[in-house]
Order: C-alpha cells, then structure tokens, then sequence
C-alpha cells in the first residue's frame, strides 16, 4: 500500500486509539490512590510511540515483557500485561 | 474463500459457530487441548477430555460438512501438578492411534515455572518418541517473550526434533522473528484484547514473509471470534492482496504443516 493509502484505511480508526489512550491516562490520573508497575510501564511503551525508529510494536511489546530469564520456582498470579 | 481454521476450541463453542465457520468457507478445524477454565478434578477428568476431542466432536462438526482434528496433551496451567501430569501423559499413547489425533499439543508454557518446564519435557519426548507433530502454547502478555525464548533453547536441544514439524504458535511482533529465524513454525492468534489483531497480523507477514506460518482465531471459552480468520482475510483484500496470496496463507499453508501427519487429509 501506498503512504495515503494507509491513510485512508486505517487513520480514523489510529486515531481514535490515540484519544482512547489519553482519556486513559486522563482517568487515570483523576481517580484517587497510588499508581503501580503497570502505570509506570504503561508510561514507559507511549515514549515508543513518539520514537522515529522502526519496529515501535516490538518495542512496546517488550517494553510490558519480563525480560528475565531464570525459571520460577512457583506460578504466582496470572498475567497482567507489565512486568 | 476456502481456509483451515487450525487452532479452535469447539468443545466451547456453540453449534451456530460450525456452521458460520462452514458458511465463511473453513474447509478444516483442529483443536488443541487446552485448560478448560478451571482445574479438572483428576486424570479421569482428562479421560473424558480426550474421548470428547476424539469422538463426539468431530462427530458435532461432521453435520456441518466440516472435519475435525484434535492435539493432545496436558497444558502448562494443569501440568503445575506433576503427579497429575505424568497420569495423564501415561493414558495419551492409547488416543494416538485415534484416526483424527494429529500430534501432541498444545504444550508449553504458562508462567514460566521449573514444573511446566519439566512436563514440557516430557510432552517433547513423548512426541519425538512417537514421530508427533507438536503444537506449542506460549505464554500470555509479559510472559511471552521469556517464555517463548525458554521453549525455544528446550526444542534446540533436543536433536531428534525437526523443526519443520513443530508449530509454536501465539506469536507477536516481539517472539515472531525469534520462531521462524530458529526455522520452525509460527502460529498468530487474532484476538480481541490480549494478542493480535488482523491489522497487526498481515503487517507481521508483510514485513517477515508467510512462508511458515499460520493464522487462527483460537476460540476458546473467553471474548475470541471463530471468523477471526476469514475477517483477516477481507483486511488483506482490503490491502490489495490476492486471491492467491490469500488462500496460499489460510488454506494452503496449514495444509501444508498439517499434511505431515498421513491421517490430515481434506
Ligand atoms: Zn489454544
């Protein structure tokens, strides 16, 4: 697909993403109560976003990603998208 | 269209959803073993699994025109318990010789643990043992990448594996790269919430290639779609891909993968 046609297919619907995200984070910030890991790791994936490198979906993806590599002894809790 | 829905859960799906699948064009469905949302009670619970992935389903999907094939196994979830695991491992050699069984799948891991690594192990023997084809899970959200990484290392170190049989599936824009470079499979998931969308996915494909790799929708018992396949679909003829492209990726290469075992035919 050409630039504008990326445009055409998929911008209004980025876009609408986008403001979806603010709004989070504008909620997030309203509401009472400490943040925790996931708030903080959620901040550090939208720096992806503004990046001029390629690969941003990579990026934020490992940014939520346990990057440890040890096995653990016990299963703990499900997984809940930050680590 | 035509296409394979390769990874479903039917066991819980209603029936309207074999005959969308049929009316969208699914010419196939396989499914793996999987947890069932909750801890089943003992390996009887298992038993009874098995003989409804072996027989009463395919016989659900056979009025809608539509073969079944099922995997086998104990998943990650469960295989915590390693008393429980290897009771169930020990009763899988009987439902291999079912006619719909294709391999043992899908295994791996959930949340990264020595006690899933260790049945992890045992499932891939028991499959190189076997001459199975195998179907690996990897973990979800921020478990992924290590996960997949963990699973990757155990299968290169075991040389009786050729990794032209293993499909290692649930694979994102993080793990992708590491599955086909290591020369196995990927599998690619189209989710609502937690994996990937059909956007998402054909991006993956245009910049890695598709020549070894699958889309499904894994439907299962959460929010999943059983036509996740064939709307990726109408997104790439949307992108001005072919008719031919199009079936080469959902009809002909889980064709492919799956062919390996003589019992998939269509
Ligand atoms: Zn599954």
């Amino acid at each position: 697909m050409r630039r504008d046609q990326v445009l055409d297919h998929y911008f209004l619907e980025a876009r609408s993403k986008l403001i979806d995200l603010a709004a989070f984070l504008d909620r997030l910030e309203r509401a009472d109560g400490e943040e925790d890991f996931r708030a903080a790791a959620f901040r550090r994936a939208c720096e992806e976003l503004l990046s001029a490198q390629p690969e941003r979906a990579k990026r934020i993806l490992l940014a939520f990603s346990d990057l440890s590599t040890e096995l653990a002894k016990a299963p703990g809790g499900p997984a809940c998208g930050a680590s | 269209m035509r296409y394979i829905e390769p990874h479903a859960h039917m066991v819980s799906r209603v029936t309207d959803d074999y005959a969308a699948m049929a009316t969208a064009g699914c010419q196939a469905v396989c499914e793996p073993a999987f947890w069932a949302g909750f801890d089943r009670g003992g390996a009887q619970g298992f038993h009874d699994y098995f003989r409804q992935l072996t027989d009463y389903e395919p016989k659900r999907a056979a009025k809608f025109g539509l073969p079944h094939y099922a995997w086998l196994c104990i998943n990650p979830k469960e295989a915590e318990d390693m008393k429980l695991a290897d009771e169930v491992l020990a009763m899988i050699p009987e439902f291999l010789e079912e006619s719909n069984v294709l391999g043992i799948g899908e295994i791996g891991l959930n949340k990264n643990t020595r006690n899933e690594m260790a049945v992890l192990e045992k499932h891939v023997d028991l499959a190189a043992r076997h001459g199975q084809l195998i179907l690996v899970h990897t973990p979800h959200l921020e478990d992924k990448f290590k996960g997949t990484r963990l699973i990757l290392d155990l299968l290169a170190a075991d040389g009786r594996l050729d990794p032209g049989r293993v499909i290692i599936d649930h694979a994102e824009e993080h793990t992708l790269p590491l599955i086909l470079e290591a020369g196995f499979w990927a599998g690619i998931t189209l989710y609502p919430e937690s994996k990937c969308t059909p956007a998402r996915a054909i991006d993956m494909l245009e910049v890695h290639g598709q020549e070894r790799v699958w889309l499904n929708s894994a439907c299962d018992w959460g929010r999943s779609d059983p036509l996740a396949v064939p709307r990726t679909a109408l997104e790439m003829r949307k992108r001005g891909h072919s008719p031919e492209v199009i079936d080469r990726l959902l009809f002909e290469n889980p064709k492919r993968f799956l062919a390996q075992c003589p019992k998939f035919h269509l």
